[in-house]
C-alpha cells in the first residue's frame, strides 16, 4: 500500500493567558491507501487539533502550526497557498466533525449543502449536481431523498444529520476522510448504524479514513492502525490487534484496564488510572505520565522517551520501561 | 396499561415494606407542547408513560436507554423537580406526590441527585468550600461558621479531595474533580438516596473508573441507595445490582445484573447489548453484527400497540395492537415483549 497522507514532526500551539500550549508536539503518524487508522486519546491530547491542523483549519491568531509537514499524495500542505488549499478541503480529504448541528449550516436547505461542492469542486451544472445529491443521500441510507432535499438541517434527527455530514464527505469521493468522534453525540444503536455504515462506504469506494476518537470499542471495530496520544504526543502505536494484546505503554495498559467491559466476567472494581489529567502549560521535562504512572523510573523525570520499537516491527511505544510493562500480568483478557 | 401494584409485589414486597427504600408506582409524566399564542394543535409528550419499579435499601438499580426514552424525566419526577403527571412516589415510605412544599423540603434533604455536567451544575463564583457548604446553611444543619468548615474538610477528604480545595473555584478543577465536588454536596445532606444522572459520561475514560470506584466506596461506607441513570451498558453492568431497561417512556426490562445481561429477554436489550463495540479486535473480527434499523420514533406521537414493535426483528402482526404487560417471564426477571 502506497503512503497518502504522511505527517512529520508537526507541531500546532496555542497562546492562552496560562502560556504557550503545545497541543501537538512534532507528532508523526501516517494514513495508507484505503486504510482505516486510529488517533486515540482523551480531551486535551491533540487528536482534534491534529486533524484541523492537517485541513489547515487551527483558528488564528491563538492557534499556529508552527513546524512541520504534511505530505498528502507527497506535496507539503503547508506550503500550499489558501487558494489551493480550498481546493484540497471536500476534494481531496473531506471531514465528518462531532456535532453535526454545528457544522451544517442552518439556513440552507440539505440540497444546497450538498450540491455546493460538486459544482464547485467538479464543475456540475445545477441539474447533474442535484441529481448526484439525491444519490448520495440515498446511498448513505435516507430515504425519500427528493424531499429530504429541500429540507433544512433543523428538520433532520441527530442520526440523519451525522448520514448527511457523511453524504457531504463522499460527495467528491475524496481518497480520504478525516472522522473527528464522528458518532460520540449518538445513542448506540445508531453509533452502530452509522460505523457500519462508514465501514462499509470505505471498503466499497477504496476511502481511507482516519477515525479519531476516545471510545477503546470503537477503535477495535474499525481501525487497522492505532496510533495513541497523550499531552500533545504520541505514546505508542501499532496494529490494533498487537496493541490491544501487547500494550506497551503503561497509559495503553491504563486505558484498557479501566474500562468496564461487557466481554469479560464482572470485576468487583475497577482499575482505574489515578491522578490528573495533565495541565498542557506546564508539562514536565520528561514523560508527560510520570505523575500517574506505575512504572516510572529516575530517568522517566529526566529525560523524554522517543518513540521506539518494541516486541515485533511497526509496534513502537515512548516508555523507558516498556519491556517492564510488558511482563505484567495481563487481567484484561478474559 | 401494566398496573403498578403487581410489578412491585412480584419484587417481594408489601407496600410500606421498609425492604424498599423507594418505590414508583404507575409513574407517568406528560408534557403539553404547542396551543399558546400561535393556537397550534396542543399535544402531549409522553415522556414517561407508566413506569413502576422499586430500590431496595442500599441497592443500586440502574435506568438505561438512549437519549429521549425519559430516564431523566423518571429521575426529575422522582424527585419532584418536575412533578409527576399521574403515580405515586413512595419515599421511606411517604407519598412524594402528596406532600405539600415543606414536606418536600424536608424529605429532600435525604435524596440528592448528582449530574452529567459537574461544571454547568457548579455556581462558578462560588469556592469549593462554598459550594458544599450552602445546602447546610440552607437547611439550617450546621449552624456555626467553624463547624461548618470542619464538616466542609470532613467531606472533601470523603470524596479524595483535599482540605485545599475549598478555596478553589470549580474552574480551576478538572472534570473529574468538579465531579467529586458535586458528589461531595450531595452527601452534605446525608442522604439516604442519590439519584445519578450520567454521573460519569462527560468524563474521560480514565477518570470515569475512578468516580464509578468512589461512589462503590460511598455506598459501602455510607449505605446509599443509589438511582444509577446513565446510557453506557457496560458502565451500568458493573455498579448495578438490577437494571431497568426504558424506551420510548417505559421499561421494556427489569431483572437482576446477571440476568439481564446473560440472558436477555426483550428484543430491544438484545440489540442495544448487540450495538455495543468491544474493545478486543479478535472478537470484534468474530461477531455477528444485529444492527438495528431505523430511529427512536417521537414520544408525541408513540406507535400503537408494543412501542418498539417499528423497529424490532422478531414483531409479529400482534405487536402492532397489544400493549405487553412488563410481565414477569422468569423469576425476578420481567420484561414487556408478548413473544418473551
Amino acid at each position: 500500500m502506497t503512503t497518502l497522507l504522511d505527517v512529520q514532526s508537526l507541531e500546532t500551539q496555542f497562546a492562552t493567558s496560562a502560556g504557550i500550549v503545545r497541543a501537538v508536539d512534532r507528532v508523526s503518524w501516517d494514513v495508507k491507501q484505503g486504510e482505516t487508522v486510529a488517533l486515540v486519546g482523551e480531551s486535551g491530547c491533540g487528536k482534534s487539533v491534529s486533524a484541523l491542523s492537517v485541513m489547515r483549519l487551527v483558528a488564528p491568531p491563538a492557534g499556529r502550526i508552527v513546524g512541520g509537514r504534511v505530505l498528502f499524495k507527497g506535496r507539503d500542505l503547508l506550503t500550499l497557498s489558501e487558494e489551493e488549499m480550498r481546493r484540497v478541503r471536500g476534494r481531496e480529504i473531506a471531514m465528518i466533525f462531532q456535532e453535526p448541528m454545528t457544522s451544517l449550516n442552518p439556513v440552507l436547505t440539505i440540497g444546497r449543502q450538498l450540491t455546493e461542492g460538486l459544482e464547485i469542486h467538479l464543475g456540475m451544472d445545477s441539474a447533474a449536481a442535484r441529481r448526484r445529491a439525491a444519490e448520495l443521500l440515498a446511498m448513505v441510507g435516507i430515504s425519500d431523498p427528493q424531499r429530504r432535499l429541500t429540507q433544512y438541517p433543523h428538520q433532520f434527527s441527530g442520526g440523519m444529520r451525522q448520514r448527511m455530514m457523511i453524504a457531504m464527505a463522499l460527495a467528491c469521493e475524496p481518497p480520504l476522510i478525516l472522522a473527528d468522534e464522528p458518532t460520540t453525540a449518538l445513542d448506540v444503536t445508531i453509533q452502530a448504524q452509522i460505523l457500519e455504515l462508514l465501514k462499509d462506504l470505505s471498503r466499497r469506494l477504496g476511502v481511507a479514513m482516519l477515525i479519531i476518537t476516545h471510545n477503546l470499542g470503537v477503535v477495535a471495530r474499525y481501525a487497522d492502525r492505532v496510533n495513541v496520544m497523550y499531552a500533545g504526543r504520541i505514546i505508542e502505536r501499532g496494529t490494533a490487534r498487537e496493541l490491544y494484546a501487547n500494550p506497551r505503554h503503561p497509559y495503553t495498559l491504563g486505558l484498557l484496564k479501566s474500562v468496564p467491559r461487557l466481554d469479560v466476567p464482572r470485576r468487583q472494581r475497577l482499575d482505574p488510572i489515578e491522578g490528573q489529567p495533565p495541565d498542557l502549560t506546564r508539562l514536565p521535562a520528561g514523560c508527560a505520565f510520570v505523575p500517574r504512572c506505575h512504572f516510572s523510573v529516575e530517568r522517566c523525570r529526566l529525560e523524554r522517551p522517543p518513540l521506539r520499537e518494541i516486541h515485533i516491527a511497526d509496534h513502537v511505544a515512548a516508555c523507558w520501561e516498556a519491556e517492564r510493562v510488558a511482563k505484567t500480568p495481563e487481567p484484561q483478557h478474559a | 396499561m401494566p398496573s403498578a401494584a403487581p410489578a412491585v409485589q412480584g419484587e417481594g414486597a408489601a407496600a410500606g415494606s421498609s425492604e424498599f427504600l423507594l418505590e414508583v408506582r404507575d409513574l407517568i409524566k406528560h408534557f403539553p407542547v404547542g396551543g399558546g399564542l400561535l393556537g397550534g394543535p396542543r399535544a402531549l409528550v409522553r415522556a414517561v408513560d407508566g413506569v413502576s419499579f422499586a430500590i431496595r435499601r442500599g441497592e443500586t438499580l440502574g435506568l438505561v436507554g438512549e437519549s429521549g426514552c425519559g430516564k431523566t424525566t423518571t429521575g426529575r419526577a422522582i424527585l419532584q423537580l418536575d412533578p409527576p403527571t399521574s403515580g405515586q412516589v413512595l419515599f421511606e415510605g411517604r407519598d412524594l406526590t402528596t406532600l405539600d412544599e415543606a414536606g418536600l423540603r424536608d424529605m429532600r434533604r435525604r435524596m440528592q441527585v448528582i449530574f452529567q455536567d459537574p461544571y454547568s451544575s457548579l455556581n462558578p463564583r462560588m469556592t469549593v468550600g462554598q459550594i458544599i457548604a450552602e445546602p447546610l446553611a440552607v437547611h439550617g444543619i450546621v449552624r456555626p461558621t467553624a463547624a461548618r468548615a470542619s464538616r466542609v474538610r470532613e467531606l472533601l477528604g470523603r470524596v479524595g479531595l483535599l482540605p485545599q480545595h475549598a478555596s478553589r473555584y470549580p474552574h480551576e478543577l478538572s472534570g473529574g474533580q468538579r465531579q467529586r465536588v458535586g458528589i461531595a454536596r450531595a452527601l452534605a445532606m446525608e442522604p439516604s438516596l442519590i439519584v445519578c444522572d450520567e454521573p460519569v459520561s462527560a468524563l474521560d475514560v480514565s477518570i470515569q473508573a475512578q468516580i464509578i470506584n468512589l461512589l462503590e466506596d460511598l455506598q459501602r461506607d455510607l449505605g446509599l441507595t443509589y438511582l444509577f441513570i446513565a446510557h453506557d451498558l457496560a458502565v451500568v453492568r458493573h455498579i448495578s445490582d438490577r437494571i431497568a431497561v426504558m424506551y420510548l417512556g417505559k421499561i421494556v426490562e427489569l431483572a437482576d445484573r446477571r440476568a439481564l445481561y446473560e440472558d436477555p429477554q426483550h428484543p430491544y436489550t438484545k440489540a442495544l447489548l448487540a450495538a455495543v463495540p468491544i474493545p478486543d479486535p479478535d472478537l470484534e473480527a468474530q461477531r455477528q453484527r444485529v444492527v438495528l434499523g431505523g430511529e427512536v420514533p417521537s414520544p408525541l406521537n408513540p406507535p400503537s400497540g408494543c412501542v418498539f414493535h417499528p423497529r424490532c426483528p422478531i414483531a409479529i402482526d400482534r405487536c402492532r395492537d397489544v400493549v405487553p404487560d412488563l410481565r414477569e417471564v422468569r423469576t425476578a426477571h420481567r420484561a414487556a415483549c408478548i413473544l418473551a
